[in-house]
């Protein structure tokens, strides 16, 4: 942990962790609300989008989120009330499990899991069950074909996400996503000791993988069947309204934060900067400093790829069912298993 | 089923396995889905109801009549200016082009005939409206299919063509502008150059369009060999307009028949498409509408000088008689009967709208396709529920 002239009691370092896990959530959430689904959608579509809630609309979030905070909280008569609260929960639940293991600088972090590759990917698995008891508990059709939806195909792209993951688990020869940040940043590239070893640049097709992945589990077009709100009305959230939307609501733009975070530590070197700038060998020699600049380098690496991922939402048309399946398993997989082999011969032969 | 090509046959295979599934011993039970009258897809009230198996539709029905406004017994009790009020809001994104053929059987039955400086302006506010009609067809396609992007370029470049026809006729979707034996006014100043400046825009935004969806692969293998409509099963149907060129039968109203209008002065093509699926009813619109500013830029640059009205009586009384006409509209054949008993308003009007026949080949076309592709199929079939419903 950060060396610091006080001693915080247990219970404060407690608190202290979980609202730096709201803000680690929460802040990129908004974030990417504000800039991307409001502000670059509209400039992409020529109109100007929210400008009369603060400053260039910057407060539009707050007001829409103060305006689902007051509505009536509608449950279907025929739901199965209990599971139809919960389902919300349990995706924003999933969301936090995810950044507890992301570290954001040398000391930054919530914790440090040996297996932290492993736990990520386990637990982004989780929203899935909060999306398929939403569809199915609605009581309505839509929903119901929606739930089904997102559960086969968030099913069908954790798998090529989870192979992507593994060359770069080859590569770093961890699986501790702080010792793959280490890795990345303290190996050099073409005699290039300048810029580190990012892994986009070695293992760039498991990069490619790993974010049409994070697209499709998060729903987003071209992958957005499960919500397809010209056929589905709104797939698995279609009955939910009030501040259970808002949580599905912001389910879905923290998880895009959350993923991007762990696509920028395996793939574009986390929070580090290349170690040989500051004379830096190991993690040891990191400077206390890192642990504000680092949050700050995530952060842009973060909105980086989510611009990305906005970008193609906001532009392309999406898949049918059984196309998105396909290209799952008949494409990414095939290619991702090329890609492990490749690598594997490539680290014992070099 | 002659001359099928191979798409066309898969599809007819699909549609047969969908109708066996139902005769199997071993029934699971189906699902039976009300899409509309209320959903984002259906343009208004239109209602299908399809019969899956898991994601594919073994059977569906649409169910038309939520927004029937009985304009065919109104026209009853109105006079015959009276009557293009009413019409106009049949198919209310191309108003101009219901008003044509009504106004042209009623001058059929008078026996007058507009000047030509008005034929010519009614052919161009036609093609206007069929521009402002189609382009809205072009970005909602894209919404259908989950792009969100291109309906606002739909909407930002159709705003010009509504001005357009603001400019001359003052109204912007209904300009009720048509009058018995040539026009209320003439155009406006400045107004031929304004047209072209937009006709150019227009052409961009069809290209802007092109690139953007039609050039995508994920739209591509969305409407290729999707919801497949052989020419003989269309013509059966009664499908008109870009629907059945799509399905490759050369058949053009404004080319194949001599109207008092101005196309005859026009050098257009009539494109058709041989495959029959989303694609091609997509990619023939997209067509149309460049030939539509095409047709425009001829006709504006001609426009004989002389008066927008022909010489009529003060209070409009119809002789006795009936009349046919049927012109090209936007979304197909669009056709009044109009009986006159020699009164100030028509004894009977027979409404023949273009999207009644085109939606009613429906329960065909969906047999056997997944849930997603209804949408795509309806988006592609193209109607506007007025057109339906009357």
């Amino acid at each position: 942990m950060i060396q610091l002239a006080v001693e915080i009691p247990y219970w404060g370092q407690s608190l202290l962790r979980v609202l730096g896990g709201l803000v680690a959530v929460l802040l990129p959430a908004g974030t990417i609300v504000y800039v991307f689904l409001f502000k670059m959608m509209s400039f992409m579509q020529s109109r100007l989008g929210p400008m009369e809630a603060g400053p260039y609309g910057s407060m539009q979030l707050l007001a829409e989120v103060s305006k689902w905070l007051q509505k009536e909280d509608i449950i279907p008569e025929n739901a199965d009330a209990k599971i139809f609260k919960i389902a919300p929960i349990i995706v924003l639940a999933s969301t936090f499990l995810l950044v507890v293991v992301v570290p954001f600088g040398p000391d930054a972090w919530f914790t440090d899991f040996q297996a932290g590759v492993f736990y990520a990917l386990a637990i982004g698995s989780v929203s899935v069950i909060g999306i398929l008891i939403a569809g199915w508990s609605s009581a309505n059709k839509y929903s119901y074909l929606g739930g089904l939806r997102a559960a086969g195909q968030l099913i069908a792209y954790e798998l090529p996400m989870v192979l992507a993951v593994v060359g770069v688990v080859i590569q770093a020869g961890s699986m501790n996503l702080q010792q793959i940040v280490v890795a990345q940043n303290t190996q050099e590239i073409f005699g290039l000791d300048w810029i580190g070893l990012p892994f986009v640049l070695t293992q760039f097709v498991g990069f490619l993988i790993f974010m049409i992945a994070v697209q499709a589990e998060l729903t987003q077009a071209p992958f957005d069947m499960p919500i397809a709100e010209s056929e589905l009305v709104s797939g698995y959230m279609t009955e939910y309204s009030g501040f259970r939307f808002l949580i599905f609501f912001i389910g879905e733009f923290a998880t895009a934060g959350v993923f991007a975070f762990i696509a920028s530590i395996l793939f574009l070197g986390g929070w580090g900067v290349p170690f040989s700038w500051f004379g830096w060998e190991s993690l040891d020699q990191v400077e206390n400093w890192m642990n504000v600049v680092g949050p700050l380098i995530m952060l842009s690496k973060m909105m980086l790829l989510v611009g990305i991922i906005m970008w193609v939402r906001f532009s392309y048309p999406r898949f049918r069912e059984d196309q998105l399946q396909r290209f799952a398993w008949k494409v990414l997989i095939p290619v991702s298993l090329a890609n492990i082999a490749i690598t594997a011969i490539l680290k014992v032969a070099v | 089923m002659t001359m099928l090509n191979e798409r066309q046959q898969l599809s007819y295979i699909a549609a047969q396995a969908a109708d066996a599934r139902l005769n199997v011993e071993l029934e699971t039970e189906g699902m039976t889905l009300n899409i509309g009258p209320q959903h984002p897809a259906t343009h208004g009230t239109l209602r299908i109801i399809a019969r899956l198996d898991g994601e594919q539709v073994v059977w569906a029905e649409p169910v038309a009549g939520y927004m029937h406004r009985g304009y065919e017994k109104l026209t009853e009790v109105r006079s015959f200016p009276q009557v293009t009020t009413l019409i106009n809001r049949i198919d209310w994104l191309g108003s101009f082009a219901n008003e044509v053929p009504f106004i042209l059987a009623a001058e059929q039955l008078m026996e007058i005939e507009a000047p030509p400086r008005a034929q010519y302006i009614r052919t161009i506010l036609f093609e206007l409206s069929r521009i402002a009609n189609v382009s809205l067809f072009l970005g909602d396609l894209g919404v259908q299919m989950g792009a969100i992007t291109p309906v606002f370029m739909a909407f930002r470049d159709r705003e010009y063509v509504l001005n357009l026809i603001e400019g001359a006729t003052g109204g912007r979707f209904h300009p009720n502008f048509d009058r018995i034996g040539g026009l209320k006014d003439d155009l406006p100043k400045g107004w031929i150059a304004e047209t072209k400046q937009v006709m150019k825009k227009l052409r961009q935004f069809c290209d802007e369009i092109e690139d953007l969806l039609f050039g995508n692969e994920i739209f591509q293998s969305r409407t290729r060999g999707v919801g497949i409509i052989p020419a003989d099963v269309a013509k059966s149907y009664g499908l008109s307009g870009a629907n059945l060129r799509a399905s490759g039968v050369d058949w053009d109203l404004r080319r194949d028949q001599s109207l008092p209008m101005a196309w005859d002065q026009a050098d257009f093509k009539v494109w058709t498409h041989p495959d029959g699926d989303s694609w091609a009813r997509c990619w023939i619109r997209l067509q149309e509408t460049r030939e539509a500013t095409k047709i425009v830029d001829q006709l504006i640059d001609n426009i004989p000088a002389g008066p927008v009205m022909a010489k009529v009586p003060r209070i409009i009384k119809v002789p006795e008689g009936e009349a046919w006409v049927s012109t090209e509209n936007p979304l197909g054949e669009m056709g009044y009967y109009v009986v006159s008993k020699g009164d100030l308003g028509p004894f009977r009007v027979k409404i023949r709208s273009a999207s009644f026949n085109n939606i009613s080949i429906t329960p065909w076309v969906l047999k056997g396709v997944y849930v997603p592709d209804i949408i795509t199929i309806l988006a592609s079939l193209y109607f506007i529920l007025g057109d339906i419903d009357r």
